[in-house]
């Protein structure tokens, strides 16, 4: 349904704290030229487009832009900025925009891999000594079948290492067999490397569900383990 | 860490950053001997967290590098567009777990219409999103193309992929370099 636009109501207070929260992007830059628009694959869902929303923002339509599913739709790809010739950030404004739905209306998929995430240190909710029985289990198995990697090297929480290496927490839970070949190629170049016990799900759901409290804290543990603990040098994100 | 100023001491790289380096060193010893007479054709996505978001084209570069080292260079098809302008899957920023199902679909179709262009039946994603994404939308749509992680390609070309690791792999590739234990 079409609405026309009530001028006298326009306040763009949304795009006032955008631009409060992320002094650089740049908003009021648009040329509406399009490009964005063009190269989003989301757009026309919802009757969305990342154009026509960054012009909702600067209308001030901002009971439009709170109700929207889009913000959800959109992947915060940074396809658009990347081409942007005013380097608008839409993929941040759409950040925003997910942080201002109340945090038990925000998708439930993403929510509750952010909640197990913070308290479980996975998204997928692994007790940390399951994940160390699962990793402990496969490296045995590979060592015992096959000769060539007898003296396979895995550990968790080994100081000291080299490389500390995040692993997604989908392949020790739903494929555990998924671990191994990495742990050869690792072998093969003779990598010294551990797992860390404590946030150690390569994931980010709480960034996904913009809980900027949620993902600090993730991230402080993460880097307090690293540093302090581990001493690792060198953190490794895997594919 | 850069968006909440967190201070850390560790360097932060990727597994790709390191394979490319791994390889450049001699110390990686792989090559695409296997898929010689084979002629497999592959593609591969470039995961927007990694490239386009935070370690740019060179990443994309790299990538390229290991993979046209573990396939070989004449079996490698990229996708257009490709590296930093590559489009996002779809499934990135939680859309795999938003619950808009219908809608992430039609964004991924970009993405199949893209990996169809280039005739591939293997399609590498160095990445969970991408690759549980390009799975489903190959699935919905009709595609016959497998979605591979690099390290299984990797194990395959060096011949120590294991029997239990093969889950991604198609038929053709399945009982491929199978390492037999000699009977003792
Ligand atoms: S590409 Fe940038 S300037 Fe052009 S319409 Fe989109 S936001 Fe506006
Ligand atoms: S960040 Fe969002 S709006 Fe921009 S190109 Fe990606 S999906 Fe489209």
């Amino acid at each position: 349904m079409s609405l026309p636009i009530e001028i006298n109501e326009m306040a763009p207070d949304f795009k006032a704290l955008v631009l409060d929260r992320v002094p650089a992007a740049n908003l009021d830059l648009c040329l509406t030229c399009g490009t964005c628009t063009a190269g989003c694959p989301a757009s026309e869902l919802f009757d969305m487009d990342p154009r026509k929303l960054v012009r909702m923002v600067v209308l001030g339509l901002d009971e439009e832009i709170a109700k929207t599913p889009w913000a959800w739709v959109c992947t915060m790809c940074t396809r658009c900025i990347n081409a942007c010739p005013m380097k608008v950030d839409i993929p941040k404004l759409v950040y925003n925009m997910r942080a201002g739905w109340p945090r038990e209306k925000r998708p439930k998929g993403i929510l509750g891999s952010c909640d197990m995430h913070i308290r479980a240190g996975n998204a997928m909710g692994v007790p940390t000594e399951d994940f160390i029985w699962t990793v402990e289990d496969v490296a045995e198995e590979i060592q015992m079948t096959d000769p060539r990697f007898q003296d396979l090297q895995v550990s968790v929480d080994r100081p000291g290492a080299y490389y500390a290496i995040n692993q997604n927490s989908r392949e020790p839970v739903t494929e555990p067999d998924e671990l191994a070949p990495l742990w050869k190629i690792l072998h093969a170049v003779g990598a010294d490397w551990t797992y860390p016990s404590v946030m150690w799900g390569g994931e980010n759901y709480c960034l996904f569900l913009a809980d900027d409290e949620g993902w600090r804290y993730i991230l402080e543990e993460f880097v307090y383990h690293i540093d302090n603990t581990l001493k690792c040098p060198v953190v490794v994100n895997t594919e | 860490m850069r968006k909440f100023k967190i201070d850390h001491k560790f360097e932060f790289t990727t597994l790709i950053t390191l394979y490319a380096q791994w390889i450049r060193e001699g110390k990686l010893k792989v090559n695409s001997d296997w898929n010689k007479d084979l002629k497999i054709k592959f593609t591969a996505q470039d995961p927007c967290n990694m490239v386009r978001k935070t370690w740019g084209q060179k990443m994309a570069d790299d990538m390229r590098f290991v993979i046209r080292t573990i396939v070989g260079e004449e079996n490698f098809i990229d996708m257009v567009p490709n590296g930093i302008n590559n489009y996002c899957c779809g499934g990135g920023g939680g859309a795999l777990q938003a619950g808009f199902t219908d809608q992430r679909r039609a964004y991924g179709k970009v993405k199949f219409d893209q990996i169809q262009e280039t005739g591939a039946t293997y399609v590498f994603a160095p990445c969970h999103n991408c690759h549980a994404q390009i799975e489903d939308i190959g699935h919905h749509y009709g595609g016959h193309y497998n979605v591979v992680h690099i390290w299984t390609i990797m194990c395959l070309a060096m011949g120590v992929l294991g029997e239990n690791e093969r889950t991604y792999l198609g038929d053709d590739l399945k009982d491929f370099g199978l390492h037999k234990e000699e009977p003792s």
